[in-house]
């Protein structure tokens, strides 16, 4: 009976990765984003926090950033610096490229939605 | 990595037992330079290329404590390898060497900052006096100090110049990084190295440890960009290089330099290279960086905090995150052990920067 309940147990959820962008304030608060609504609120804030951590710290340590792209083996972050906050684009390894061929480009900012 | 560790086995064994790099075209003059050379009281041991290439290929492949030249060579003369020479290894001491003895070519050679001028020696008293110059050339102790002014810093060199009212600009160079600095009647009224000018710039020539400088001709038409006198200047840079040293003791024993892999200094573009333990002990290497503490701190918490953020995405492994700014750009990436913080011109695009960073880490992993 053990054995059978194994499979009464919850698939884990796959969390789909990201594609989309959005801006953020200097305080981290997300402003408007293009990310689709699944996606969990509260890692856009802890993506806006460390990018805007990195980008204040840098600046700090005498190193003035204006744009960070950080690579994962599925991921790949780009932010920008937008007057204190920033603009993040977040693209999944893999996917055709066609929606931000420039990240901050027209074709990135015209999707964006309140 | 046994490329790095048979490198440095040679480097010690040349420590012990110098190498010389004898350099001639002529086969018989190299056979009579080798028996004469092995009378030296250290034994040296001697390594013969026939060309300037040749010599280039074996300055590459392992140390040696002196490179001694002939001149008059067919396609690369000898003054065309002893520029290249003091370009790529300003620390190898040189000896031309020539059958004619020609004042422009003297005056060309220590131009050139060539340790000894010889004309290739005739009776026997020559010859002891040629081996006596060669064995004090090896027994020189080659660690640190400006080349063209034996076991100064590059301090002395800029005092000496103030303090006798110069009006030159020096050009120094470090591996890969050049920097320039102006005195006009004994002030230093500017100062620049890659990208940065004025004070700033002077500070960070002023950091680097060895080299090689040559004097130009003054230019009288640069405006000032520096106005503090050139001793409070010098004050102030030498105290703040004293507090970026970590006073002996202070935090435990200093952690052993991580060896740097050949090859390293000939990547375009590359302004400073910073490789910080992740656990904060151990071997680290700082080069070309004015506070490499401040910006290992730096290094070591963004990779740790994208990291993080990796992991809550589960995005997979961070491989690599490059900074763009208008002063400099800088590429992050952990490798083994260590972190890595590499910076770089700021014309180079964000692809050329992921590209040469793969290569730095790629020299590193041999």
């Amino acid at each position: 009976m053990g054995l059978l309940r194994l499979f009464d147990r919850p698939a884990p959820v796959l969390l789909p990765l990201p594609s989309g962008s959005f801006t953020s304030d200097r305080h981290g608060m997300v402003l408007i984003d293009t990310l689709p609504s699944t996606f969990p609120r509260a890692l856009l804030g802890d993506i806006a926090q460390q990018v805007l951590r990195v980008f204040r710290e840098a600046a700090e340590a005498q190193l003035p950033l204006a744009e960070l792209n950080i690579q994962y083996a599925s991921l790949r972050i780009t932010a920008r610096e937008l007057r204190g906050g920033a603009l993040v684009f977040l693209a999944p390894q893999g996917l055709a490229p066609a929606r931000w061929p420039i990240p901050g480009g027209p074709a990135g900012t015209e999707n964006l939605r309140a | 990595m046994s490329e790095r560790r048979d490198w440095q086995c040679m480097r010690k064994e040349s420590r012990a037992r110098p190498t010389i790099l004898l350099v001639d075209d002529d086969p018989d003059h190299l056979d009579m330079y080798r028996e004469l050379l092995g009378q030296l009281p250290s034994k040296p041991r001697i390594q013969t290329a026939r060309s300037g290439a040749q010599a280039m290929a074996l300055l590459e492949a392992e140390p040696f404590r002196l490179m001694i030249c002939d001149l008059r060579m067919p396609r690369m003369d000898g003054l065309q390898v002893l520029s290249i020479v003091r370009r790529t290894q300003p620390q190898l001491p040189t000896v031309a060497l020539t059958s004619v003895l020609d004042e422009e070519f003297r005056s060309r050679a220590y131009a050139l900052g060539v340790d000894l001028f010889w004309q290739k020696p005739a009776s026997e008293k020559e010859i002891k006096m040629f081996l006596e110059c060669l064995e004090s050339l090896l027994g020189r102790e080659v660690e640190g100090g400006f080349r063209g002014v034996q076991s100064k810093s590059l301090v002395d060199i800029i005092q000496l110049e103030c303090l006798s009212q110069s009006s030159l600009l020096l050009r120094i160079t470090n591996g890969k990084l050049t920097g320039k600095v102006w005195i006009q009647e004994g002030q230093v009224i500017d100062a620049e190295t890659d990208g940065q000018g004025g004070e700033r710039a002077f500070q960070q020539i002023l950091s680097w440890q060895a080299g090689h400088f040559e004097t130009l001709p003054a230019e009288p038409g640069r405006p000032r960009a520096i106005t503090k006198p050139y001793n409070g200047l010098l004050l102030e840079s030498a105290q703040a290089l004293d507090e970026r040293r970590t006073p002996p003791g202070a935090q435990g024993p200093e952690p052993s330099p991580a060896a740097e892999p050949a090859g390293l200094s000939e990547i375009e573009g590359m302004e400073f290279v910073l490789a910080v333990p992740r656990d904060e002990t151990g071997p680290r290497l700082a080069r070309g960086l004015e506070d490499p503490k401040r910006m290992g701190a730096w290094a070591r918490l963004s990779l740790n905090g994208f990291r993080s953020l990796g992991e809550r995405l589960r995005a997979g492994p961070l491989e690599q995150i490059e900074a763009l700014g208008p002063q400099r750009h800088v590429a992050l990436a952990g490798q083994g052990d260590l972190e890595f913080c590499v910076g770089w011109k700021p014309s180079l695009a964000v692809g050329q920067v992921r590209t040469l960073m793969k290569r730095v880490l790629a020299l590193w992993a041999c």
